[in-house]
């Protein structure tokens, strides 16, 4: 059973955490495809510059450290808006 | 929704058979890890193959190390929910993912192993990890 995937055939990033940037907020969460609405996230947290506390950088360590804190079952982000993604254990180095 | 029992019996299998004793109700949870002395290594066990298929192997790997946790336990994620939240009430901090692993001394979280430091990392490296970990915080030398 070790090593069975029962979603073959998704994206290379499918079932991944990643660290996704816009212009005015930072979103981390399992990445599941792109669809034509936008990039789709699951179990996502955000950062919102200018509303949550600290720096995007201070949220991501906290969150390489604790885990991600969900705040959204699901979230489809535009594709327009997105300046960057990574994945979070890249982030760690 | 819970995927089918018949489908998720191997993956129970595949903890229990090294060793891990399953915790399946709120009260399992209560008497393993809620007043354990010690050091306690929880497993939240996950259908998902893109990351549970290499945590469970590296799981039996590094139960095969020389330095142990006191005990070893799994509860199942998605499938046994009340067992996994009460389980997850014990970790502080720490945010829920499945699959993840986590090392208790005393009720304290003193090490853990997040989704995301299991994706794309062989057996192998998540092994090393957790052992790692062993060394650093439990006594309880097999064989010796």
């Amino acid at each position: 059973m070790s090593g069975h995937v029962f979603h073959p055939g998704h994206h290379d990033l499918h079932g991944i955490t990643v660290v996704l940037e816009t212009a005015t907020a930072l979103w981390v969460g399992r990445f599941d495809s792109v669809t034509p609405k936008g990039v789709l996230l699951h179990d996502a947290g955000c950062y919102e510059d200018g509303v949550t506390a600290g720096t995007r950088e201070e949220y991501l360590q906290k969150t390489l450290k604790f885990g991600v804190r969900a705040t959204t079952k699901n979230k489809l982000i535009p594709e327009g808006e997105v300046r960057g993604m990574r994945q979070l254990a890249e982030v760690a180095g | 929704m819970p995927y089918p029992e018949s489908l998720v019996a191997p993956m129970r299998a595949e903890m229990t058979q090294m060793g891990a004793t399953e915790l399946r109700t709120v009260a399992d949870v209560d008497a393993a890890i809620g007043s354990s002395a010690g050091t306690t290594l929880v497993f939240v066990n996950s259908v998902c193959g893109c990351a549970a298929g290499n945590a469970r192997p590296a799981m039996k790997m590094a139960l095969g190390h020389g330095v142990l946790p006191d005990r070893t336990v799994t509860v199942f994620a998605g499938q046994d929910l009340d067992a996994v939240a009460r389980a997850r009430s014990y970790l502080g901090e720490f945010q829920p993912s499945s699959p993840s692993i986590a090392l208790l001394r005393d009720g304290e979280v003193v090490h853990f192993v997040h989704r995301h430091q299991i994706e794309g990392r062989s057996p192998q490296a998540i092994a090393a990890d957790l052992t790692k970990a062993f060394d650093a915080h439990c006594s309880n030398s097999v064989g010796a």
